[in-house]
């Protein structure tokens, strides 16, 4: 179904390609309660191991990836298409370039990567790199996708007709350049096939050191332009859209923009100070990392002073807390890793659960927040109805995964920041204090709570997952609503 | 700030905005990335650093393929408490015949960069059979399937490519792929070619369970010889860099 809209504004109706957006609305929906899931299973498999079933299809370390793969790709990435097929048509006044069939072939395209990388992990089919476990074969389709994201995106861009091309564009764009350059550079791999071996492995072109720092410059900068740039695009539509106030400073999203892309890139090494990466690197990395905080405070500021004069919106419309909270952490996480990338911090929190804490600080804070505040946004507006099923489940979904949240990462703070110095204590006889079992038993409560808050987080997801069900269905719950506050009011 | 006024030409122009990112994202990789394969001092002038056996490079699959990365790390770093826990902190050589690298992000469990010889083989068999029947706090999961035969038909299709990404396999080395392995993971075959072409390899019938060479073998093997070829009391790696 093409709908024919008119655009605020618009003379003359834009047939918007909306339905492969409902598509990947779905999507999101379905993959992040499975990412969650699985995140949660194997949080408890690390405080109960009997869970790992004695089955290798179940075991952390196979099952590990299809979590990080689930939230980030199937999930974080389904947002993405969602939220930047539909920001770009609203934004240009243009229907998608290539229309319903490339669009299609995008969605589909993209479920058939994710279901042959995450089925590869549990059977063991791994290239042995952190977030880009695919496959050789997985990464070339990959790539033919990504392409043709980028052909639509940029065809639909140059059909605009708007002159400007609006700021939240510029990050989606970066977004899908930067991630292209990553995935290319990260898995150049011969596959054994050439030489009559099995089709499903490949060898790595680099080795040790330079494998390394490729492997982090793409993997940190996965988290910065997929779990930064593309979500701050996100932020950059449905913060003032929602808020119904114009973004905050224009001067401050060209500045913010330019020096957060530039920046970003040179953070990788700061994951691996005190290795046998050359010193020169490793400051430079960590050098460039506290230097990206400006920039990622920059686009905080801008995000959060975009709420001046309708703060009051809070307290009436739970989807805007979820949108305002999402930058609120924004900020918190960037803040924490400039100060984790300073190498004295760093040789404290590295390889310990800080590291699981920040990245859960970003991902469910930031990410997934300002995710669920878009698509509590774009499920009314796609399939057509006045209002959401229900803003009270919309408020229990965020205090439930707000809570969830806290004790995942409080918890892992102090595990993390405990292991970190039991690993490092000394007795008074001048002997390591703890042999390394001794600090994992120590860990067992921490673990729990971890878990514990995962089953909220998840249950919040499930939540959502029932109003959309039923929004789309077309009901709407018979509940108080959520009054205008007497100002408010009075102004309005 | 009148330079922002000319940013109207970027943000009205699809391809300018386009290039202009292209040339932002790449620059801080180029710097970054190229000096490592072209400052020779990256890589320490160290003794002892070979490819891995046949038999090792099995177990390194399996290694790669069970995910062990995820938990264990392989990069000692120089601190006093790292060292004296775990050994001589690891050097840029020790992995540069290491496609993928596995140097790890995070120590659910504890480094192995130097687990080789710290304990005996018997050990390794019964911990990954089931890790609590050794250490009964540990969270690892068993890896019991382990014992499964090892299928070793693709090791010349492997060792070939490795040597295409820059693994100094020779032709001799790729030759005796197969008899390699049957004389690492046997306790009769005569070793003395094997340990010519791959010094330190520990040799030996690893999983007692069974006669056939199984993935237990394979990926013991390989945890076995993990930091033992650098001898760091002939080698100081400081003078070499």
């Amino acid at each position: 179904m093409t709908q024919a809209t008119t655009a605020l504004g618009a003379k003359e109706a834009t047939p918007y390609v909306d339905d492969v957006i409902q598509k990947f609305v779905i999507a999101a929906t379905f993959w992040g309660i499975v990412g969650f899931l699985v995140g949660d299973f194997i949080a408890w498999q690390l405080a109960f191991p009997a869970l790992n079933l004695d089955l290798q299809w179940f075991s952390f370390g196979r099952v590990r990836p299809v979590h990080t793969s689930a939230v980030i790709f199937a999930f974080g990435g389904n947002v993405l298409f969602a939220t930047s097929f539909y920001v770009v048509q609203r934004t240009t006044r243009a229907s998608l370039f290539g229309g319903r069939a490339l669009g299609n072939f995008v969605f589909w395209g993209y479920q058939l990567f994710i279901v042959l990388a995450a089925s590869g992990y549990v059977l063991g089919i791994t290239q042995g790199k952190e977030y880009a476990e695919p496959e050789w074969y997985t990464d070339l389709w990959l790539t033919v996708v990504w392409v043709c994201y980028l052909v639509v995106f940029v065809g639909t861009l140059y059909k605009r007709r708007e002159p400007h091309i609006y700021v939240a564009n510029w990050f989606f764009l970066a977004m899908i350049i930067t991630i292209a350059m990553l995935h290319l550079g990260n898995n150049l791999a011969v596959p054994t096939a050439i030489f009559g071996g099995t089709w499903w492995r490949s060898y790595e072109i680099y080795a040790g050191v330079q494998d390394a720092l490729t492997q982090w410059w793409y993997g940190h900068n996965a988290v910065g332009f997929f779990l930064t740039a593309g979500f701050l695009g996100i932020m950059y539509y449905f913060v003032p859209k929602r808020a119904e106030r114009p973004v905050y400073s224009y001067r401050l999203s060209i500045v913010h923009f330019w020096a957060l892309i530039f920046l970003y890139i040179w953070a990788g090494p700061h994951h691996l100070h005190y290795t046998a990466l050359p010193d020169w690197a490793q400051t430079l990395g960590m050098t460039f990392s506290v230097m990206l905080w400006m920039p990622s405070w920059g686009g905080m500021i801008n995000g959060l002073m975009t709420l001046s004069g309708a703060w009051d919106k809070l307290r009436t419309d739970p989807v805007i807390r979820f949108l305002v909270t999402s930058v609120a952490f924004y900020g918190m996480s960037t803040f924490e890793g400039p100060m984790m990338s300073i190498k004295a911090v760093n040789s404290l929190s590295h390889y310990t659960d800080w590291g699981i804490g920040h990245v859960h600080s970003g991902g469910l804070g930031w990410v997934a927040f300002v995710s669920f505040g878009a698509l509590y946004c774009l499920v009314p507006m796609l399939w057509r109805r006045k209002q959401l099923y229900s803003m009270r489940l919309v408020s229990y979904h965020f205090w439930i995964a707000t809570i969830g949240i806290v004790l995942y990462i409080t918890s892992m703070w102090i595990s993390g920041i405990m292991q970190g110095l039991m690993w490092r204590a000394y007795d008074n006889l001048g002997f390591l204090q703890y042999s390394f079992v001794e600090t994992v038993a120590a860990m067992h409560p921490y673990y729990i709570i971890r878990a514990t808050g995962g089953v909220l987080f998840l249950a919040g997801a499930l939540i959502m997952a029932y109003n959309f069900y039923r929004t789309i269905k077309g009901d709407v719950r018979d509940e108080a609503p959520y009054e205008a506050p007497a100002t408010a009011t009075a102004r309005g | 700030m009148s330079i922002l006024k000319h940013h109207a030409k970027i943000e009205t122009n699809v391809v300018l905005l386009m290039v202009g990112i292209l040339l932002t994202v790449i620059i801080g990789g180029i710097v970054e990335i190229v000096p490592l394969f072209t400052i020779t001092e990256t890589i320490e002038k160290v003794e002892g650093v070979r490819p891995y056996s046949p038999l090792e490079q099995e177990g390194r699959n399996i290694y790669v393929r069970e995910g062990c990365y995820v938990c264990h790390s392989q990069m000692i770093r120089p601190f006093r408490d790292e060292v004296e826990r775990y050994g001589h902190y690891s050097l840029a050589a020790e992995s540069m015949y290491d496609h993928p690298f596995q140097w790890g992000s995070k120590r659910i469990g504890p480094d192995l960069a130097r687990v080789g010889g710290k304990y005996s083989n018997d050990w390794h068999v019964r911990h990954l059979n089931n890790p609590r029947d050794v250490v009964p706090e540990s969270i690892m999961p068993t890896y019991s399937h382990l014992h499964t035969p090892l299928n070793f038909d693709d090791i010349v299709a492997n060792m070939k490519t490795l040597r295409v990404v820059g693994v100094p396999y020779t032709a001799d080395d790729i030759a005796h792929a197969k008899d390699d392995i049957v004389a690492q993971a046997s306790n009769a075959a005569s070793t003395d070619a094997l340990l010519q072409r791959y010094p330190k390899a520990s040799v030996g019938k690893k999983d007692k369970t069974t006669d056939q060479i199984t993935e237990m073998d394979a990926l013991v093997a390989y945890l076995q010889m993990l930091g033992t070829l650098v001898d760091f009391s002939t080698e100081k790696p400081d003078a070499i860099r």
